[in-house]
């Protein structure tokens, strides 16, 4: 499923415009440790953290991961929406917790 | 590729928002060339997490990367205040970083033991108030 279709099928807000919402997504990683992020998530998931520097992008990067996602209203840090935009890496925030986005992304990608 | 390419990188100390530029880059490099993506993935994180070690524990310091048509070298050398015990820092779950970089999601007693797991060979040497220099090394063919 496209970044687009997968934000508004679950009422997500884009916080980076048009930039690389076509990416496909397919399926969802949850983590707080970049290292572990590092080592354990694939290419194409959509990323789970409430880390919001500008760190989380260069690791989206090199993972060629399609969207981060800032569960229960974490704030973005200005300097790493502008890097986000800049390598064409989605963020989208939400009110959900973490276990409710990857139980409705579940529902919506099997 | 019949004649190697050289990369040179400075890592800036203490930048959290250009750490990650000289692997990022790199990636870029070995994509267009063409290499396998899984083993792009591996040079990624081990270049990436060295790199990070180089900006948390040594206020930065140079990237040097090498590109033949055999493997990928890449060593990583900091001035900073040099790892006393290298077997302990190789532990998993061994980390000296400070309570701000935790907060920031690093930290973890990771990083060196992700290089050595992601590289084909890998190198670590470190003079105590000298610094330390890292080389990894990644082969493009089986």
């Amino acid at each position: 499923m496209k970044v687009k279709e997968f934000a508004e099928k679950l009422d997500m807000v884009i916080l980076t415009g048009e930039k690389g919402l076509d990416k496909e997504i397919k399926k969802i990683y949850a983590c707080d440790l970049l290292s572990w992020v590092m080592s354990h998530a694939c290419k194409n998931d959509a990323w789970v953290t409430v880390l919001n520097h500008v760190n989380i992008v260069a690791v989206a990067v090199l993972l060629e991961i399609s969207c981060i996602i800032l569960p229960e209203g974490v704030d973005i840090e200005e300097t790493t929406l502008k890097k986000a935009i800049e390598n064409n890496i989605p963020i989208l925030k939400t009110n959900m917790d973490t276990y409710e986005i990857c139980w409705r992304t579940h529902e919506i990608l099997r | 590729m019949d004649n190697s390419l050289k990369l040179h990188y400075e890592i800036p100390g203490d930048d959290f928002a250009l750490a990650g530029e000289a692997s990022s880059n790199v990636k870029k490099i070995l994509t267009q060339l063409g290499v396998n993506p899984a083993i792009i993935k591996r040079v990624s994180i081990a270049m990436y997490e060295a790199e990070i070690n180089a900006v948390i524990h040594a206020n930065g310091g140079t990237a040097e990367v090498e590109i033949d048509s055999n493997k990928v070298t890449i060593i990583i050398k900091d001035e900073g205040p040099g790892i006393p015990d290298i077997e302990l820092a190789m532990q998993e779950g061994y980390s000296t970083a400070s309570e701000a970089v935790r907060e920031l999601g690093f930290g973890a007693g990771m990083g060196l033991p992700n290089i050595k797991k992601y590289s084909d060979n890998f190198e670590i040497e470190s003079i105590v108030g000298k610094g330390t220099t890292v080389k990894i090394e990644v082969w493009l063919k089986p």
